[in-house]
């Protein structure tokens, strides 16, 4: 019969090296996909649409008013040029704290993809950073397809705009990475409206997104400058005008590295604490 | 696979208080006990997805603390719930876990087939999972844990929940794999599944392990060949209970409905029960089982 199944030979077992944690991640990512192919279809819609009717709305219709009192304050660019860089920070940062807490919370408690992981030989490392590339893969695609469109409605001004794709996807990533890291130690789902009723509503509205930062009263301002979604912003809008400034620029993409970062060593450890126990 | 002293605590709570077992290759061994006896904790342990508290604890000659994800690539596991992916087919299922093994795509669908074919569900390799019976469900899961053709195979209550034809494929498929020397390892509440599986069992209650052996041993050391099981109308019943005490049985066992007899020879003394002028409303004479044995050692049955 099947050789599967076959009878085993009585050789003593010894246990098998394991593979890196890259390759590990890579297993754990390509699993995402399997699942992708079947859904891809129903997240097109809000993940394209949705910022598209932002830069309508804000960009061309609210646009059309600010521009009339003159540009200057926005370094005297159209008001649509000035916002696009921030609602596609703004799509990043959603996009990323829509994938990093409901599927990762649905990976315990729903679909349990991360308790079948866990049987096999992934470690809980593994599955939160194979999770993590799938996130970063959903973010890059949504922030790509904004990006195409920013180009074809003219609204880039500069070739450092190449680099917006991947300024946006980190920007989502310092989201994502502490996101997931949380949601995975939630016992149920109530909590994760507040980081989007707390967290990013109140972020897109004073990052620097609409308006720029000078218009906060100034006590405010350093509160800005702390949330991660300005220092995304801040780097995405100098790329795209192209009033890129190297000090400015290694501050900021310094600072959401560093999130990246912590949200990792936090994902590691939660992740662990989690799924062994 | 060997257990001195393994211990589960969760904040106060002991769930595994202390146990000892070895495991050979090629055995079936069972975890045998009712609900909150401890038997997931320990195959959480066993499984390496589950640090034990204290004690030692050796699989395949590792630790499963510092080499759990090495054993796990030599393990299979079939939860007590199912983590099939609903809206993946049956086929995707086993191609996401053989990935997850790094197996290439060539094997995941040789194997695959082989499997399918081996659980009874190749018609369905391509249909989703959501509509699938329980038992296809669990005999899905079993082919999904033996893709990477592990030693050892740990099934947490495999039959729990199926309807008594699907248990019965279900301990076929099992009893199968046994013979090829696939070491299985198993928990169930069910006394009949401990005997028509296991060679060596022990029976777990509070975290402790009671009593240890074959079926039959645990049998022969704790309970009489036969067992006589009488019901009385419920008002004759402690008259009965007396009348048949003074009869001197070897022991009686009360529970909700019934009385139990443990006897050498049943019949005889259900001779005796009706010389003593007592009428059962039914009576039955059978073979001790390891339901038995476990209402011996604990005072209590195995499913509420």
């Amino acid at each position: 019969m099947a050789e599967t199944l076959a009878e085993r030979p009585a050789a003593p077992v010894t246990l098998p090296n394991l593979p890196t944690s890259w390759n590990l991640s890579v297993r754990a990512f390509r699993c995402w996909l399997v699942m992708y192919r079947r859904t891809w279809r129903s997240s097109v819609w809000s993940s394209v649409l949705g910022p598209l009717f932002y830069l309508g709305a804000m960009g061309y219709g609210l646009g059309t008013l600010v521009d009339k009192n003159g540009t200057a304050a926005l370094g005297g660019v159209p008001y649509v040029v000035f916002v696009a860089p921030a609602i596609l920070c703004v799509q990043a940062m959603n996009s990323a704290l829509s994938n990093a807490m409901f599927p990762v919370y649905g990976g315990i408690h729903w679909n349990k993809i991360y308790i079948a992981a866990r049987a096999t030989l992934l470690r809980p490392a593994d599955i939160y950073r194979g999770h993590l590339l799938f996130i970063t893969m959903r973010i890059t695609m949504n922030c790509a397809c904004f990006v195409v469109f920013m180009a074809a409605f003219g609204l880039i001004k500069s070739p450092w705009a190449v680099l917006l794709v991947p300024a946006a996807a980190l920007t989502g990533l310092a989201f994502a990475t502490p996101a997931a890291a949380w949601a995975v130690t939630l016992h149920n789902q109530t909590p994760m409206n507040y980081p989007i009723r707390f967290g990013s509503v109140p972020l897109m509205l004073f990052s620097g997104t609409f308006f720029p930062i000078s218009r906060l009263p100034e006590w405010i301002r350093p509160l800005a400058y702390a949330t991660p979604l300005w220092h995304g912003v801040a780097l995405c809008r100098s790329l795209s005008l192209g009033t890129v400034d190297a000090g400015s620029a290694a501050i900021n993409v310094a600072y959401l590295v560093a999130l990246c970062g912590l949200g990792l060593w936090l994902g590691s450890r939660s992740y662990a604490r989690r799924l062994y126990v | 696979m060997r257990a001195r002293g393994l211990t589960k605590r969760f904040g106060s709570f002991t769930a595994v208080d202390g146990i000892d077992f070895d495991l050979f290759r090629g055995e079936a061994f069972g975890f045998l006990g009712p609900n909150g006896a401890g038997k997931s904790s320990t195959m959480r342990m066993l499984g390496c997805v589950s640090p034990p508290t204290l004690g030692e604890l050796t699989i395949l000659g590792g630790n499963p603390v510092r080499d759990g994800a090495a054993i796990r690539a030599r393990l299979g596991v079939v939860p007590q719930e199912d983590t099939l992916d609903s809206e993946l087919s049956v086929r995707e299922n086993l191609l996401v876990y053989g990935r997850y093994f790094g197996l290439p795509r060539k094997l995941i669908n040789e194997r695959t087939d082989q499997l399918l074919d081996f659980v009874q569900l190749t018609e369905r390799a391509d249909d989703m999972v959501e509509p699938l019976s329980g038992g296809m469900k669990r005999r899905l899961t079993i082919a999904r844990s033996l893709i990477n053709d592990p030693d050892i195979l740990i099934l947490d209550e495999p039959t729990t929940g199926l309807d008594p034809q699907a248990r019965h494929v279900v301990w076929d498929r099992l009893f199968t794999l046994k013979q090829r020397g696939v070491t299985l390892i198993l928990t169930t509440h069910y006394m009949d599944e401990a005997e028509q599986l296991c060679d060596r069992l022990v029976v777990m209650d509070h975290g402790t392990i009671a009593a240890e052996g074959t079926p039959r041993e645990l049998i022969d050391r704790y309970s009489t060949p036969e067992v006589l099981e009488l019901r009385f109308a419920p008002d004759q019943r402690d008259v009965a209970v007396e009348k048949i005490k003074d009869l001197s049985p070897e022991r009686t066992e009360l529970t909700a409905d019934r009385m139990l007899i443990y006897a050498a020879d049943g019949d005889e003394f259900l001779k005796r029960v009706r010389l003593a002028g007592l009428t059962p409303l039914t009576e039955l004479v059978r073979r001790s089982t390891l339901e038995d044995v476990f209402l011996h050692l604990t005072g209590r049955t195995l499913v509420d």
